[in-house]
């Protein structure tokens, strides 16, 4: 009686139902991956503009789980032109992750499945769509021309293994010509271009013997020893101090102009976006709301959201007298309303929120927001700081 | 619960004063042996804690900033007792902590509280949350039983949970939710000092504003003192009143916030706030960014301890250890740059 109160109670056969279904559809999915000799037009194709290094276009990717299909990342474009830093923002569970992950194809499969959308990436000669690559290809893609820096540095590397044969290990593997010599001499290289001082000694030592802001380093290495042409960085500096923080940040900002790679900076500290990302995109429970450059994001926030998340973030040196707080919680993944996800905890909402989920409203060629407020100011003039009240102008005022 | 509200009201009348410290701590080190050799002797000594002094007004905020590993949770912990202490004394509303019986101790435990880092490990998964809250209470007998499950509500009412939460486990909670129970264990038994462990490092920024909000909400109606360890210096600089930095161990600068935003004295303390990353893309500081990173607490350096990364370290900071210096307002600093002055 009290489980059936619950509107999270779910029946064993309503389960059973929806995992039959489930299979169905990722088998389906798996089938068409599994393959032998997928011919290459498949999965080859054309950027849409060629100094992009990676497009999501639209990408869907769901995880069919016994309870429900999880719409993770539900509909999200945006592009990562080279040499340039693009930062992801959004709370936990917004899709930042998962967004990185299908890009890298390492959604837990057969659960994960990226059903919809293309995300294009550019490898130099030849243009990939990767939702459709085979998995042997994508090895060759992985950690050769994009690769990941995880969050947590004590746990991404291997205890039992020396730094040298961590490092070492992805260098032989994207070059299996080079002798065992050039290979040592290249981690030697890489450690000491991340900043590593005794980087003979440390070619020897085990992960736990580091500091925390030392392993990241060897994180970075190894992340960089291809020279890719993408890196994506989840989280990077979450789990270090400050001051270590700082260190890692300017070295990951030199490096990338030094081999002139992109950068997907995935966070949820605004401080660490405003210093490193040329664009900014903003997630909310796996869509983007809005995206620009870090100029615009920062300067003009205009979905309710992101002005939200600015606002309840205490600053140093602008002393609130109580932070502003987003009312309500992020909305049960399973059953996502078909009115724009964030209605329930907007301060602005008006009659028109509650039609379908609002488009994309171009604010300027770059910066894009998601919000049925801007469909009506583009057609009246009118002024989201009038309503935002004294506080959000006055907030803006000091900024600037 | 009247009763118990009235007794602390009553205590804060008495001594209206400005200068009423609710808590003083002289000295305090705290020294974790290494044992090593064939016969497990000691051979060493992590100075996690050491020579740690300040003192605490009722009704206000302390923060207490550092890197990890400088010895910020062990401070809080050492104060709290939950681990002894090796040289030095705490002094909680006058009477030595570490002077006190078991018995007295258990008594003294109800005005002293702590919340800790994690909500997702520090509640246990077995028990309901309203057994969470109120196992203590029950414990020392603060309430009649008759009136227990309405002490129990009203606590959680103030920490913003529902009464209908009282029956349901850790797991259903969110985060932010996990970290209000967290808060609403420690404000039931009425203390009068909570300790504040990193209370919002492991939640998002929104849920962080609302525990924010949350404590300060509570300081006010209770007239708590907190002790509020983080190392995000924004949450420091908005939640608190007085500012203590840690480097290795020991404080190298306390002051009020304001004093001590406007004008860090210490090397140090300049590089803790110039790596700050703010959210302004065009605001271009010069940043110090410290080389290295912190030494072993089991063999700190010589002199000061902060002179293997300083870049104002001068001969004598390599041999004498700098002694703490008012530069007025109460804003100490212990470095050797202001010896002259």
């Amino acid at each position: 009686m009290f489980k059936k109160n619950n509107s999270n109670y779910i029946s064993s056969k309503e389960t059973k139902r929806i995992s039959k279904e489930n299979r169905r559809i990722t088998s389906e999915i798996e089938k068409k991956r599994n393959r032998k000799h997928i011919p290459e037009s498949e999965y080859l194709t054309t950027m849409k503009n060629p100094e992009n290094v990676v497009e999501f276009d639209n990408v869907h990717t769901y995880f069919f789980t016994d309870i429900g299909v999880v719409k993770a990342v539900d509909g999200v474009s945006f592009e990562v032109p080279q040499g340039k830093t693009v930062g992801i923002v959004g709370e936990s569970g917004c899709g930042k992750s998962v967004t990185s992950l299908s890009l890298m194809q390492l959604v837990q499969r057969p659960q994960g499945q990226t059903v919809e959308g293309e995300i294009r990436f550019n490898a130099g000669e030849k243009v990939y769509n990767i939702v459709n690559t085979p998995i042997s290809v994508m090895q060759t893609l992985r950690g050769n021309e994009m690769s990941m820096i995880f969050q947590e540095p004590m746990t991404s590397l291997n205890p039992v293994f020396r730094i040298g044969e961590q490092v070492d290990e992805i260098v032989k593997l994207h070059n299996p010509s080079m002798s065992k010599e050039d290979v040592k001499r290249r981690t030697i290289e890489m450690l000491e271009l991340v900043g590593i001082a005794n980087s003979e000694g440390v070619y020897r030592m085990y992960p736990h013997e580091l500091s925390g802001g030392m392993r990241q380093r060897i994180c970075i290495a190894i992340g960089l020893a291809c020279n890719p042409r993408l890196i994506i960085a989840d989280e990077p500096t979450t789990a270090l101090d400050v001051t270590i923080q700082a260190q890692i940040l300017d070295l990951m900002r030199s490096l990338k102009d030094k081999i002139n790679s992109s950068i997907m900076l995935i966070t949820h500290d605004l401080g660490v976006i405003a210093e490193m990302a040329d664009y900014v995109v903003v997630m909310y429970a796996g869509r983007v709301v809005e995206k620009g450059t870090a100029q615009e994001i920062f300067k003009t926030p205009s979905h309710p959201y992101t002005i939200g998340l600015m606002r309840s973030k205490p600053v140093v040196g602008k002393q609130v007298d109580k932070l502003y707080s987003i009312p309500g919680k992020v909305p049960n993944p399973i059953n996502m309303p078909d009115y724009c996800y964030f209605k329930d905890r907007c301060e602005l909402s008006c009659e028109k929120c509650n039609g379908s989920y609002p488009g994309v409203i171009k604010l300027s060629p770059t910066h894009e927001v998601s919000c049925y407020r801007y469909q009506e100011r583009k057609e009246a003039g009118w002024l989201m700081e009038e309503h935002l009240g004294k506080e959000g102008a006055s907030e803006r005022e000091n900024k600037e | 619960m009247m009763e118990n509200t009235k007794k602390i009201s009553d205590a804060t009348e008495k001594t209206p004063d400005k200068n009423d410290n609710i808590l003083e701590v002289s000295h305090l080190k705290k020294y974790f042996p290494i044992k090593g050799g064939m016969l497990g002797r000691q051979v060493g000594a992590v100075k996690a804690v050491d020579d740690v002094s300040f003192t605490l007004k009722r009704g206000t905020t302390m923060g207490l900033v550092g890197e990890s590993g400088c010895g910020k949770s062990t401070t809080g912990r050492t104060i709290l007792r939950l681990i002894e202490k090796t040289e030095g004394s705490v002094l909680f509303n006058g009477k030595d902590v570490y002077s006190l019986s078991h018995k007295e101790m258990r008594d003294m435990r109800t005005k002293m509280q702590i919340i800790f880092q994690d909500p997702y490990s520090s509640l246990s998964p077995r028990l309901p949350v309203g057994e969470i809250i109120g196992e203590a209470v029950r414990e020392h007998n603060l309430v009649p039983k008759s009136e227990y499950q309405d002490y129990i509500t009203s606590i959680m009412n103030d920490c913003g949970l529902q009464s209908y939460h009282k029956d349901r486990y850790p797991h259903e909670f969110s985060g932010g939710q996990r970290q209000r129970i967290c808060i609403a264990r420690a404000l039931a038994l009425n203390p009068e000092f909570v300790v504040c462990d990193e209370p919002v490092s492991a939640l998002d920024v929104s849920v962080q504003a609302q525990i924010i909000n949350l404590l300060k909400t509570l300081q006010e109606e209770r007239n708590l003192t907190y002790l509020f360890i983080s190392h995000d210096l924004s949450v420091v600089e908005h939640i608190s009143d007085t500012i203590g930095v840690m480097y290795l161990g020991g404080l190298v600068e306390t002051g009020e916030t304001a004093d001590i935003f406007a004008n860090p004295l210490h090397p140090y303390t300049q590089a803790l706030f110039s790596a700050i990353p703010m959210p302004d893309p065009d605001l271009k500081r010069n940043r110090i960014i410290l080389e290295g990173s912190i030494p072993s607490p089991a063999n700190p350096p010589k002199g000061c301890k902060f002179h293997t990364r300083c870049s104002h370290c001068m001969e004598c900071c390599k041999t004498v250890e700098p002694q703490a210096k008012d530069m007025g307002n109460g804003h100490v600093v212990k470095c050797h740059l202001y010896d002259t002055k």
